[in-house]
């Protein structure tokens, strides 16, 4: 094994003897530079290592304890690589995927392929003390309004050409809802670093900033000679809700166009709880095995959900509803409206089917389906 | 006396023309959108948008609403994921990422968290989204704002994004990557850019009817003035007509 410093003082002989090798090695102004050796970590001598010496920490609270050995015996005690029949209505799946108190996560990001219909469903049942992660537009908004929500890991939370979510609003500057700052690729990372079953992921953004400074991460000098990192710690989910195109009984899952972060927070969680377009025969997966993105033993519950993302759209099969969207946003803007709106397209109902005939039955999924983009 | 185009549809064409074809640019939502779009239809038809939730190469051929709408992959080379996008921009293949925010500072770092104490704010704004990323891995960033006092700033209420931080040298220390960060400014009044050796904020130029002293009013923070300042050209007739009649016939942004 090289001894390391003999490498360094060979390197710094030659540094002098040859000014290429100068030149090479002498940092420019503000550049990256070596990283100090002031605390050397005896086991890591010998290689290029020092210690991991933690640099900086973010303020915010670690929401939920990166607990891979916790995972590890969950998915030994609770998952199954049988095929179970999973298919239940969205009462059941709910009721079965998501407790009090949980941490839970939807994909993909507010108008798009949203598990909007499980939303409605969870504020139909009510649940109290929860903890969000993530993008949000409508699912977030709901579960926060309904008063359900204690946390949340944040990236964004807004309408986009619509603006600013006014429930985020008064929910931050009027009732103290705690937010922790992160980048997008920040959590989508987190959930990979779950799922590769590693503790945190050392990247290279969020840092040099506040979103970093209100984070839960930590910032190191890499002991391979790349500068600081940001470690993210992983992002361990109770329950992530996936809307998908089309998925078996079991939960084998395919998704058409952009996967978002489906892959990575399917694997980073307790419990997944699908909502499909269209329920297949488990014989469309196997003439595509490729195409199986979430596969059935990661999942929980499936529930049969078309037009399950309304008012968001979905690929290839409907589009967006803006009306809808652009109602909910002036409904938001006080509190009586916003409960008025949770009522009427929620708590009154008993369940999607009945939401499907409030917003225009057949006819209007007709006109939801012209509005597709297509190929 | 009517203006032959409005300040929205000013800002757009000049994102527009900053555009390179052959590029890759990441594409926020807003004002970036139709940029593209239009620079695509007349200067940079290789143009290569890449949309964080998983688009890349779209024709961009209807507007997008959202960065994960369908539109953003109609007709694209690549429908992935957001990992796989912010992994290949961290990887060096994004050229260009444009940024809005609430605030900018004169090293381009950006506000889009909060609006006064974060503790207790005034305002809650959306929050990083992939800004923090873009302004992280893209080669050059260009933000997109609407120059006032309020907004051009000495000292941000909350670094979302990351510019230049605390000037030459910062970025590389705080660990990000040599050779990155911002590039230019593109406001309703000027197109600003950055000073090689100081990393702070100068003036290019100016807008059609716009006056340096009214860029400089506007601006909180000591704008560096180089020698000579150019002057933008007014939207042409054919970038007017593709955006009203062709991007945006439906006026959702303009």
């Amino acid at each position: 094994m090289p001894n390391y410093r003999r490498v360094l003082g060979l390197l710094s002989f030659h540094r002098y003897a040859f000014p290429a090798v100068r030149r090479a090695l002498t940092p420019a102004p503000g550049s990256v530079t070596m990283p100090k050796r002031s605390v050397l970590n005896p086991a890591a001598a010998g290689s290029l290592g020092g210690s991991m010496e933690v640099l900086e920490s973010g303020r915010g609270r670690l929401l939920q304890t990166p607990d891979l050995d916790g995972l590890r015996r969950w998915n030994r005690e609770h998952k199954s690589m049988a095929l179970v029949d999973k298919l239940v209505d969205e009462h059941e799946a709910v009721r079965r995927c998501i407790d009090d108190g949980d941490y839970i996560g939807f994909e993909l990001y507010g108008t798009c392929r949203a598990p909007l219909s499980i939303v409605r469903e969870i504020v139909r049942q009510g649940r109290r003390h929860l903890r969000l992660v993530g993008q949000g537009l409508q699912d977030v908004d709901w579960l926060v309004a309904a008063g359900m929500v204690d946390a949340m890991d944040i990236t964004y939370n807004a309408y986009e050409v619509h603006g600013l979510s006014s429930v985020l609003r008064r929910a931050v500057e009027k009732q103290g809802l705690e937010v922790v700052e992160w980048s997008n690729a920040g959590i989508a990372w987190r959930f990979k670093a779950a799922a590769m079953g590693v503790p945190f992921l050392p990247i290279k953004s969020m840092l040099g900033t506040d979103t970093f400074v209100r984070s839960a991460g930590k910032v190191t000098e890499d002991p391979f000679g790349n500068g600081r990192v940001m470690l993210l710690p992983a992002l361990v989910v109770d329950c992530a809700v996936i809307h998908v195109h089309r998925a078996d009984r079991f939960g084998n899952c395919q998704l058409d166009g952009i996967s978002g972060f489906a892959l990575e927070i399917a694997r980073a969680s307790r419990k997944v709880l699908i909502s499909a377009e269209e329920i297949v025969d488990t014989e469309t997966i196997r003439q595509y095995p490729e195409r199986n993105v979430i596969p059935y033993f990661l999942v929980d519950a499936v529930v049969h959900a078309p037009f399950g993302s309304h008012p968001g759209e979905m690929p290839y099969l409907y589009g967006r509803d803006e009306p809808s969207t652009l109602a909910w946003l002036e409904s938001a803007k006080t509190l009586e409206g916003t409960e008025a709106f949770l009522d009427q397209t929620m708590r009154r109902l008993p369940n999607h089917a009945a939401y499907l005939e409030l917003i225009g039955g057949a006819a209007k999924q007709a006109e939801l389906r012209a509005l597709a983009v297509g190929r | 006396m009517t203006e032959r185009y409005n300040g929205t549809e000013l800002l757009i064409c000049l994102s527009a023309r900053v555009m390179e074809d052959r590029s890759s640019a990441f594409i926020g939502t807003g004002v970036p959108m139709l940029a593209a779009a239009l620079a695509k239809r007349l200067y940079a038809p290789e143009l290569v948008s890449v949309f964080e939730f998983g688009g890349i190469g779209s024709s961009l051929k209807y507007l997008p609403r959202g960065v994960g709408e369908s539109k953003t992959f109609y007709r694209a080379l690549v429908a992935t994921g957001i990992c796989d996008v912010m992994e290949t921009a961290a990887r060096g293949f994004v050229t260009y990422g444009f940024l809005g925010g609430a605030q900018i500072d004169m090293y381009g770092n950006l506000n889009s968290t909060v609006i006064g104490d974060y503790e207790h704010p005034k305002v809650r704004l959306p929050g990083s989204g992939g800004g923090n990323d873009v302004g992280s891995f893209c080669w050059r960033t260009i933000a997109i704002m609407r120059h006032e006092p309020q907004r051009f700033i000495p000292k941000l209420d909350f670094v979302t994004t990351p510019g230049y931080l605390s000037g030459p040298g910062a970025r590389e220390a705080a660990g990000l990557f040599p050779g990155s960060g911002p590039y230019r400014v593109v406001t309703n009044l000027a197109t600003l850019g950055y000073d090689e050796e100081s990393k702070r904020m100068q003036l290019i130029a100016v807008n059609p009817g716009v006056t340096v002293e009214e860029v400089v009013a506007a601006t909180s923070f000591p704008l560096l003035l180089p020698a000579k300042v150019e002057e933008n050209a007014p939207p042409t007739d054919e970038e007017l007509r593709a955006l009203r009649e062709e991007i945006d016939p439906e006026h959702l942004y303009i």
